[in-house]
């Protein structure tokens, strides 16, 4: 049994490699992440709403994508389409293999918080004659993204870590990256853990990113935490009660 | 030839379908086996995580923080390539068990710290009143109350292992998803084969899926 150093200075002059591939990888995410969630709130309405072979199909849509892996998704969506000979960059049918799936997840998280907002709520909306897509809009869709806005911000996560399989139809991202690095170099393990700790920063990132977006977007809650900022004069009850 | 030249099925034959079915052995003794060893580890992680020494909570929290930064593809070469580069061969079943204990048991850990802290503080003073040590008060009041509680997300998590272990494909283990792939390498179907491997995996996970909910449900209405 030989004794094994590690050794990480082969890797040096591929630091500009690295970063490319982080880079990809976030910018894959992101796009996945801006289209996906949009489309989960359709989802997420249809599968409420009054129409009842689109709420069926939405259902049917969710358990599929949630009851499969991504991977096979991803060959499904690749490999299956071109051989019906509809035939897309590899990092365009990542992406879009990567809506599909979070647009369910998301769909079902969404789903629970509008399911959280109170009968009485929309009745009162209606009683002060807001329009169907305003009640929609204001009272229904942005409180619930803002009490599941933890549970997204988590799936985005993973969603990250899922696209490290878009390596597998050799899309360009992260892992694909330290794939070449490591036939070029045979230092497997040591490009590894460098990913491994790549990943780490980005998923530090996001988490960091996603919680300064929470603070800027959700109005009430920037309020509130001043509100309860100790050595403050409380914020006056009209701001708190400004649009939430 | 595409798939409407040659038929729906082609060339796909039982002997493919029967090899499909045995891989499917494979995918579930894989899931069980990062089960077990998950579940070892989470406990042990959860056990670290409500410790009262500090040092272990901070611990656990950085092994927790650090395998959730990292996808479990990574993970994966890291085991693999790492124990061969010492000296140790092991067969793609053992790396990917070993593998996937190390990123289950951070969730488990993680889900499972949820349900003991949702423990009232009642039942811990309580337990201190009648002189319980802190293993007793674990063993004999928290856990056997936290574990009612801990079944629907279990089993909600059991989906994802099934779900994870097509990875352990990509180091060559053949379960289902390498299965698939081989298949498909011999008479291309890739939509088929894998619409078919899809069914495969709904048919595992969506019952533990609806059993997940119900209980969950269940919890709900005795809680509210």
């Amino acid at each position: 049994m030989s004794r094994y150093t590690l050794d990480f200075s082969p890797l040096l002059g591929y630091w500009d490699v690295f970063l490319l591939g982080a880079w990809l990888t976030l910018q894959m995410t992101a796009l996945a992440v801006v289209a996906g969630v949009a489309v989960g709130v359709l989802v997420a309405f249809g599968k409420r709403g009054r129409n009842r072979a689109l709420a069926w199909t939405c259902t049917v849509y969710i358990e599929i994508v949630r009851n499969t892996p991504f991977l096979v998704q991803i060959f499904l969506f690749y490999f299956g389409l071109a051989s019906f000979g509809l035939r897309m960059p590899t990092f365009t049918a990542a992406v879009l293999a990567m809506v599909i799936n979070i647009a369910a997840y998301a769909a079902e998280i969404i789903r629970a918080g509008l399911e959280s907002v109170p009968r009485g709520q929309i009745e009162a909306a209606e009683c002060l004659g807001l329009s169907r897509w305003r009640i929609g809009w204001h009272v229904m869709l942005q409180p619930s993204i803002e009490k599941v806005y933890p549970a997204l911000t988590s799936q985005f996560l993973l969603m990250m870590q899922a696209s490290a399989m878009a390596s597998q139809i050799s899309a360009q991202e992260l892992t694909a990256v330290a794939n070449t690095v490591q036939s070029d170099t045979f230092r497997s393990l040591e490009t590894y853990l460098v990913v491994a700790a790549l990943y780490i920063a980005l998923s530090l990132c996001i988490k960091g990113l996603a919680a300064l977006l929470g603070r800027l977007v959700f109005r009430r809650r920037r309020v509130l935490s001043q509100a309860h900022r100790p050595g403050r004069r409380a914020v006056p009850a009209a701001a708190v009660g400004g649009t939430a | 030839m595409t798939p409407l030249e040659t038929g729906l099925f082609g060339n796909f034959t039982a002997v493919h379908l029967a090899y499909l079915f045995k891989s499917m052995g494979w995918t579930l003794l894989l899931s069980l086996l990062a089960f077990a060893l998950g579940a070892v580890g989470g406990f042990g992680v959860m056990l670290a995580r409500v410790s009262p020494r500090r040092w272990l909570r901070a611990a656990a929290m950085v092994y927790i923080e650090g395998v959730q930064g990292i996808p479990l593809l990574i993970l994966l070469f890291i085991v693999y390539y790492g124990l061969s580069l010492y000296g140790y061969s092991l067969p793609a079943l053992v790396a990917a068990g070993l593998a996937m204990m190390l990123y289950v048991s951070a969730y488990l850990g993680d889900i499972w710290r949820g349900c003991i802290e949702a423990m009232p503080r009642p039942q811990w003073e309580a337990a201190e009143c009648l002189a319980l040590t802190r293993w007793q008060t674990l063993r004999l009041v928290i856990v056997p109350q936290a574990l009612r509680l801990s079944l629907p997300p279990t089993v909600g998590f059991l989906v994802q292992i099934i779900k994870m272990t097509s990875l352990a494909s990509v180091i060559g283990f053949v379960e289902l998803t390498r299965a698939g792939q081989v298949i498909n390498n011999t008479i291309f179907q890739p939509f088929l084969i894998f619409s078919l491997v899809g069914a495969f995996y709904f048919a595992l996970c969506y019952p533990l899926s609806r059993w997940s909910e119900a209980m969950e449900k269940k919890l709900n209405v005795a809680n509210h």
